[in-house]
């Protein structure tokens, strides 16, 4: 009789320790898919901060990305395909900033949205007729597939990669904006364009540089993305609404507001999925939603006068 | 809060706005129709955006070929086919695109649709309206069943009939009684009434049920499932998925190379070719593949190939049918009347519908009856990029009645008002 108490008691703390890794192994995973939310997020933060303009075709841009990696592949062979994609999309988001987007800056927000809009559908139709509406084979390239088991634990390498790649990604970003001249330039535009003007300091190349690092973000995410998601046409669209409510949660114009927002986002939605699947994605709106009506500046979103 | 810049959420919500009021001004604008009183029209309504968009464009393709067939050899009782394409959308869309074709632009005959819920809302329209739907793509027994309609064709297999496919399938492989079963489901109409009779399966051959997700339909991310999958270590994974999220699921849980045997209930070509070589895995029932091992399956593959550069999948075949079976039905009828046609096609005429044997529609719930399959990976390397499944002989075999896998009537009655 004791036997069987103890017995049982032994059965349920082992099975309360397995809960526990699978519950470790769901956070970050969690983790993980918040930093994809993060890439893209950080960029649509970065250029909205700057220059006022919500560029709506981030998504699509992402997409490129994406569509670059499966075609480079094929060409040039995973290794070149991994550094020229971001790159690419990169000089397209320049391109874009040169061409377009600056003369929006001083305009109605209404227009650029309308353009970015615009832009995003043009993208995803151009996509879907030169490529069609099937999604491309792209599978995880050989080197990088297994799974790292620790005792219970066990995780894919190409996400555990995944991770550092993009963690590296967003380290030389905050290093970028903190650490240089160049980010001295872009803190101050975020909060005085004004007077950094009168002090004879251009922010037109500046804001070049920061829409290609931006849009660049968003092209590595849909690199990293291809071999384990859909690659096709909408899959920016997809994507987007998690990033805005990530850019919402966070605040905008703060690095780390962006960080635990997206972080924060990819835990609910992992945790939501894993005890009640239906929700999970409305999980994103309740906390979006429970965030603005304790913060409406999101969590740790500066007070900018300009936006007030 | 300045005039000048918006918060996102406040950006959204005018672009929501915005989007709103282009959309209506769109429904709202004439289009152009050309005036051409000897033409047969057809509306043909099928998503070609969204989840569904990449068998939606298979359709345009399949019923594209098959009325420049039918017009290249002089029309259907020397009369040219039309084909009005739409991107149907969602329901509430694709109801009031039906609408407009039938008021204004007075189409003969609407076809199409993937979606079951979209399906049921043609299908009013061409109900209200006496007009005969061919539907292509919607899988949903109701469909068949209580929201069966006289008007409205099936070339599509029912979920009856894919479960039992792939059912029979894991009887053979000995995973059915006594094996513990995890599923997850597309959350909307197809996958709803699929699940449904995925269990009945379960329950009739005593399989193990362990749990089903419901899975939205626009989920990308599949990871923190399959760690589901991982820790309740079923002996069998069901997908009940569809579309876009069958592929991703499959290149995601071969990623995470789980030791736990995959199959399905429901699978297009598309996702198969886009899992491709080392990600497609499991065992599914399908409709039609490219592989099917019959003369005129063989031709029209060479034709579509011919055509659009790649072969055709199971979409393009069921949008092909429908085109290709109106004008058969007008020919032989020699009339467009709707009520003649609907009386020719329930008088179990047979049909080549590109597999061995050939096929027919049941008078009385409108299904066309026809040879199914099973894929599974080929075994080595694959020939090309489009072979990275093998299709299995036709289900049911040769010697059986091909209505041996679909809901008899006293399953699914459907009652013709």
């Amino acid at each position: 009789m004791h036997d069987g108490i103890t017995g049982q008691l032994e059965h349920w703390e082992k099975a309360l320790a397995n809960e526990f890794v699978f519950l470790i192994e769901q956070v970050i995973n969690g983790l993980l898919m918040g930093v994809y939310y993060l890439l893209i997020a950080l960029g649509l933060s970065i250029i909205f901060s700057l220059g006022g303009v919500v560029n709506l075709a981030h998504g699509a841009l992402f997409a490129i990305g994406a569509y670059m990696m499966v075609q480079i592949t094929d060409i040039a062979g995973y290794g070149v395909a991994f550094i020229a994609s971001p790159l690419i999309v990169a000089a397209l988001g320049m391109l874009l900033e040169r061409l377009f987007l600056r003369h929006f800056y001083k305009a109605d927000p209404v227009l650029s949205l309308l353009f970015t809009f615009g832009l995003a559908m043009i993208i995803e139709q151009a996509l879907r007729m030169v490529f069609g509406a099937s999604p491309l084979q792209f599978n995880v390239p050989n080197f990088a597939r297994g799974q790292l088991m620790l005792g219970d634990f066990m995780y894919p390498y190409y996400r555990l990669a995944m991770l550092a790649v993009a963690s590296v990604a967003l380290l030389l970003t905050w290093l970028l904006l903190n650490k240089t001249a160049f980010g001295k330039v872009v803190k101050a535009g975020v909060s005085d364009p004004d007077m950094v003007r009168a002090l004879g300091i251009s922010l037109a190349p500046v804001l070049t540089g920061v829409c290609g690092i931006g849009i660049g973000l968003a092209g590595l995410a849909g690199v990293l993305l291809a071999p384990i998601s859909g690659v096709h046409p909408a899959m920016g669209q997809e994507i987007m609404t998690a990033a805005f409510v990530v850019v919402v949660i966070g605040g905008l114009g703060s690095f780390w507001g962006v960080v635990v927002a997206a972080l924060l986002v990819g835990v609910i939605r992992g945790l939501t999925t894993y005890f009640y699947p239906p929700a999970s994605e409305a999980s994103l709106y309740i906390l979006m939603l429970a965030v603005l009506l304790l913060r409406p500046r999101g969590l740790m979103g500066e007070r900018m006068d300009r936006l007030e | 809060m300045s005039d000048k810049t918006l918060s996102p959420s406040q950006a959204n919500r005018r672009l929501v706005v915005g989007a709103m009021a282009s959309a209506a001004a769109a429904l709202a604008a004439p289009a152009i129709v050309r005036a051409q009183p000897n033409v047969l029209r057809i509306g043909h309504l099928t998503p070609r955006t969204g989840f569904l968009g990449p068998m939606g464009e298979y359709a345009v393709m399949g019923a594209t070929l098959a009325m420049e067939e039918v017009n290249a050899a002089g029309g259907a009782l020397g009369r040219p086919f039309e084909i009005l394409f739409e991107d149907s959308v969602n329901p509430q869309t694709a109801s009031t695109k039906a609408q407009r074709m039938v008021e204004r632009d007075k189409v003969d005959f609407l076809v199409g649709e993937i979606s079951s819920a979209s399906g049921l809302a043609i299908s009013q329209v061409a109900t209200r309206a006496q007009k005969m739907f061919m539907q292509t793509g919607c899988n949903s027994d109701e469909l068949r069943g209580k929201n069966c309609s006289r008007y409205m064709f099936h070339l599509e297999a029912n979920n009856s009939m894919y479960v039992r496919t792939i059912g029979r399938e894991m009887l053979r492989q000995n995973m059915v009684k006594g094996k513990r079963w995890m599923a997850f489901t597309a959350d909307y109409a197809f996958g709803h009434d699929l699940f449904e009779k995925t269990k009945r399966f379960m329950d009739e051959n005593g399989a193990i049920f362990i749990s089903n997700d419901m899975v939205p339909t626009d989920a990308t991310e599949f990871s923190s499932l399959i760690l589901k999958v991982r820790q309740q270590r079923p002996d069998l994974v069901m997908s009940n998925l569809a579309g876009n999220s069958t592929t991703n699921f499959m290149k995601q849980y071969k990623e995470f190379n789980l030791p736990i045997p995959l199959a399905g209930a429901d699978l297009n070509a598309v996702s198969i070719w886009g899992a491709g070589e080392g990600s497609f895995q499991g065992a599914w029932p399908i409709i039609w593949t490219h592989q099917v091992n019959a003369p005129s399956a063989k031709a029209f593959t060479e034709r579509f190939t011919k055509r659009w550069g790649r072969p055709p999948d199971n979409q393009a075949v069921a949008d092909y049918l429908a085109v290709k079976i109106l004008a058969r039905a007008i020919q032989e009828t020699k009339s467009v009347d709707t009520q003649k046609l609907i009386t020719y096609l329930e008088s179990g005429v047979k049909f080549d519908v590109l597999r061995a044997r050939e096929g027919y529609f049941r008078p009385w719930d409108h299904q066309l009856m026809f040879e199914m399959y099973t894929v599974k990976p080929v075994a080595g390397k694959a020939g090309s990029k489009w072979d990275v499944m093998e299709t299995s002989a036709p289900v049911p075999g040769p010697n059986e009645s091909l209505e041996v896998l679909a809901p008899t009537q006293q399953e699914n009655a459907c009652k013709f008002s």
